[in-house]
């Protein structure tokens, strides 16, 4: 047991700022639970996001000495206790309250996806029959929580604000998991390359970093789906081949 | 007096947005109605993301003497007979269907080497019948309701709370709500509700549950005079983190133990293997060797012991403890290292089979489950009392008012199996939205709201941020949670639960002043606040269903009476609001069972 200051960042628009709190911490505990207590005993209108508290719900996504980070799932022992530890609110989305921000944004982009289609069942049963390898494929951008912090951390996003133009990684991790289901037949292509962006990302890999459900956003969801994009839409060959070839079910390139 | 709220129609409002929500509103929308969810957290947070394990469905994909018979009389088994059979049977025969639909919206389930859905074992399920996602099959469920429901039309309010139903008669005509963003009221009339809100094991200190359960639909109907059943069976989950502190509750899938992990006491025994209970004696395999190959799929060998029914499991556990040989911090230990003896390339296999347990472990508490043993004990997890439904419709005993989903009681009798949950909210969410549409298809228009009323409500709700003194909500809820964790929990008696009831109504005279520092904007103290009248209502009326029941069953357990009771057998507990405001128990017949019924019963024994 020993006390531990915290730095929280604290109120709404232009007049939020850092707070500090002491509070003590004992073996085991992670920054949430810090936060909780803080809020139990000294700031009950601390405003702050948590379900699970088991890295499986995306709710509680901060940025902790910096590094974005889900609260429930940072150890404080992975941390430097020695000095105050800084709590703030992802910096990609408006603020709402303390560490609580507005990501209806990302709810409003994922719409834009065209919705999973699958093909007509062949077995006899009225159902599908899949390989296990093939479902593994599509199973990783599946684990995706919904946390936001890679598209929190996406230089597009965060530093040149193109929500308008651009869906941000976790939606292409989104759109992957879509196209390389197996059943799946929706052609996804134009819109990637159109109205969500995929051209912005410059590969810059921060995105897969951060990831807490470690899916590598950049190498197996948005390059694929860049190349497919290139594929349709820069080089005659391929394109001349594909009106040729149906879509390849699992999209593998 | 000018409107302190906004005003929103729908044919159909569902309230909460997991599992059954989602699939009750897909339903009604898919009849043309205007439906709108609201939900107290974002969208795709609700509890069932947290679902584990699988979900329970009889299609003989792996085992094919599996059939919806079996698993009627094994949901039955389970519940100890005090299950709604019709729900039962309903469940039993509708769920495959439901997984299948799922499968047709984008769900990737795990696969069977021929290609079709792969099940897996689990206690009290005589086959492998869970349909799952290595262990995140929550996951994949709300994420596959979510993305197909919002192509829907439906109207999403997110981090919304309800906490008032209007009533004509006896007939719920809308509710009231606040958002948490700035803390502004909303006004929803409906010609129907459906209730999805989950259940309440934050009236427990340790539990696996989210600040979300806080019982507010279970309050909700019974303020609006809804029978509540069953309310004294609450499922205490065998396999929760007992270590470091912080992470006390957190679930480790009963997945853990289908994949063949076992139990074992500080002496390094495999405890389980004592007491096996009569009714599953001829189904549990005596030794180790035979357990195990029945975890790897030996048709002929019967389950290991560690697959009881989780109310065993549970207090097996407790024994151990109290008995002096608990693990290290009081629990029991977990080990799936172990099957490195049967297994040759052992820690992948369980990497791969349990891949967020091994997260888990490692990250929350250092432990890597691929070589070292886990500390497992007892963990509030699962309502099986609620709301009380009729087994077709799910309408409660508040006309237009539904229920499904953990919320709603009678599926699971007096102890609920895994995997039963995630199929209950595919069946009876689909039930609910279909006859909650229908229900709204009879009536032409919307009932009128006295905006005075709502405004008085509006202004009582305001009391807790409004007053400038009173106590601190948080503790008040910690109090009850320590309370109930103590005298209501795994372990009950009639002093105990004689003396929680008291405590719980000088709580109740205590929230009425509770103050919540700040304004209203996004003030979790002010929610904390309003949520206590839920926590402390659904915690009366389970101390005082536990009281009257004088024996032990499934979740509940009574120190004086450790054996079942015939008496026991024949009836349910309902709770409801009597006249003068007081909250009344009373015993119901348990839903009697059909001829076919009773023969599916006996074949299955
Ligand atoms: C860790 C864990 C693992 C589990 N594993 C399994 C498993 O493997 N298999 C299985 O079958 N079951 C499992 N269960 C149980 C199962 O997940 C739950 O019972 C089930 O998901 C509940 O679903 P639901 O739709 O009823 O409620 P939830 O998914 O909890 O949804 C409730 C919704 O209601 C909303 N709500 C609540 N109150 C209000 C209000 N006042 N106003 C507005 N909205 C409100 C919430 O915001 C939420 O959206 C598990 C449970 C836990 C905790
Ligand atoms: S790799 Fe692309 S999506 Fe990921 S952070 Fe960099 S620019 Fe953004
Ligand atoms: S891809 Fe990873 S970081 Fe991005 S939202 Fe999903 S889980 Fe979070
Ligand atoms: S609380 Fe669910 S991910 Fe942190």
């Amino acid at each position: 047991m020993s006390d531990v200051t915290f730095r929280i960042w604290r109120g709404e628009g232009e007049e939020s700022h850092f707070e500090e709190y002491k509070t003590e911490v004992s073996e085991g505990m992670v920054v949430l639970d810090a936060i909780h207590d803080i809020q139990a005993q000294q700031a009950p209108d601390l405003a702050v996001r948590w379900n699970c508290k088991a890295g499986k719900c995306g709710s509680c996504s901060a940025e902790i000495n910096g590094m974005p980070k889900l609260m429930c799932m940072t150890r404080l022992s992975s941390l430097d206790l020695e000095q105050p530890v800084s709590v703030e609110p992802m910096k990609t989305f408006p603020l709402i309250k303390d560490l609580v921000t507005d990501v209806k944004w990302n709810y409003d982009a994922k719409m834009t996806i065209k919705p999973f289609k699958p093909r007509a069942p062949e077995a006899e049963d009225g159902t599908w029959r899949m390989a296990q390898d093939d479902v593994e494929r599509a199973q990783e951008f599946r684990k995706c929580i919904e946390c936001f912090l890679c598209q929190n951390v996406c230089h597009v996003l965060r530093d040149h604000h193109d929500h308008d133009k651009y869906i941000g990684p976790a939606m292409f991790v989104k759109a992957a998991a879509f196209d390389m289901h197996p059943l799946d037949v929706e052609d996804r292509v134009l819109d990637l390359k159109d109205e969500q962006g995929i051209g912005y990302c410059n590969i810059t890999k921060c995105c897969t970093k951060v990831c807490p459900e470690h899916i590598t956003i950049t190498d197996n969801a948005i390059i694929p789906l860049k190349e497919s994009v290139v594929d349709e839409f820069y080089d005659p060959i391929t394109k001349l081949f594909r009106i040729f070839k149906p879509k390849n079910p699992t999209n593998e390139i | 007096m000018s409107e302190r709220y906004t005003t929103h129609e729908y044919d159909v409002l569902i309230i909460g947005a997991g599992g059954a929500g989602l699939r009750a509103a897909i339903e009604a929308a898919s009849v043309g109605d205007s439906v709108g969810v609201v939900c107290k957290s974002l969208l795709g947070k609700a509890h069932t993301v947290m679902a584990e394990g699988g979900m329970a469905a009889s299609m003989g994909n792996v085992d094919e003497r599996d059939d919806w018979k079996v698993h009627f009389a094994d949901t039955m088994r389970g519940g100890q007979y005090l299950n709604n059979c019709n729900m039962a049977e309903h469940h039993a025969k509708e769920a495959a269907d439901r997984v299948h639909e799922l499968e047709e919206w984008g769900a990737l389930f795990d696969r069977t080497h021929d290609g079709k859905i792969l099940q897996r074992n689990f206690g009290g399920h005589k086959y492998p019948r869970l349909a799952h996602v290595g262990d995140r099959t929550g996951l994949e469920m709300i994420r596959t309701l979510q993305d197909h429901g919002i192509h829907q039309g439906l109207d999403f309010h997110m981090e919304v709370t309800i906490f008032h139903f209007f009533c004509e008669g006896n007939r719920v005509v809308g509710a009231l709500a606040y958002e948490r963003e700035k803390g502004r009221f909303l006004l929803f009339k409906a010609k129907a509700i459906v209730i999805a809100t989950g259940g309440y094991g934050r009236a427990f200190k340790i539990t696996s549950n989210s600040w979300e359960y806080t019982g507010d639909g279970q309050t909700l109907a019974y303020d609006a005079g809804a029978d509540l059943l069953d309310m004294e069976f609450v499922q205490f989950h065998p396999t929760g983190m007992v270590w470091p502190p912080s992470v006390r509750g957190i679930l480790v899938t009963e997945g853990v133990r289908g994949e063949g992990g076992i139990l074992t006491n500080s002496e390094g025994n495999r405890f389980m293997f004592e007491d096996v209970p009569p009714l599953y004696q001829s189904s549990t395999a005596d030794n180790e060797e035979e357990g195990w190959r029945y975890v790897t799929g030996d048709k002929e060998a019967s389950r290991p012991p560690e697959l009881l029914t989780r109310d065993h499991v549970a207090r097996k556990i407790v024994k151990e403890v109290k008995e002096g040989r608990g693990s290290e911090h009081g629990g029991a230990y977990l080990d799936i290292a172990w099957i490195k003896e049967h297994i040759k390339d052992s820690e992948s296999h369980i990497k791969k089979k349990l891949p967020s347990m091994y997260h888990q472990f490692k990250e929350l508490a250092g432990v890597d489950i691929t070589k070292e043993k886990m500390e497992v004990g007892p963990t509030t997890h699962y309502a099986m009392g609620g709301i009380r439904v009729d087994a077709d419709t799910q309408m409660s005993t508040v006309d237009g008012l539904f229920a499904c989903g953990e919320c709603a009681a009678g599926l699971h009798g007096a102890n609920r199996l895994g995997g039963n949950s995630l199929s209950d909210l595919l069946v009876f969410g689909k039930r609910a939205g279909e006859y909650a549409a229908k229900f709204a298809e009879g009536l032409d228009s919307f009932s009128e709201i006295d905006s005075d009323e709502v405004n008085r409500l509006v202004e009582e709700a305001l009391k807790p941020v409004d007053r400038t003194e009173g106590e601190n909500p948080y503790l008040i809820q910690q109090e009850l949670q320590e309370t109930m964790q103590d005298l209501a929990g795994i372990w009950r008696s009639e002093v105990g639960l004689k003396e929680a009831i008291d405590r719980i109504r000088g709580y109740a005279e205590r929230a009425k002043h509770a103050h919540a520092p700040g304004n209203r904007e996004y003030n979790p103290g002010w929610h904390t606040a309003l949520d206590l009248h839920n926590l402390l209502t659904v915690s009366e009326a389970l101390c005082l269903s536990a009281e009257q029941r004088t024996e032990s069953r499934g979740g509940h357990y009574r120190e004086e009476f450790p054996a079942k009771s015939e008496e026991g057998s024949t009836y349910n507990t309902v709770v409801r609001k009597a006249r003068d405001g007081s909250m009344e128990v009373e015993r119901v017949p348990v839903v009697p069972q059909s001829d076919e019924m009773k023969v599916i019963i006996g074949a299955n024994e």
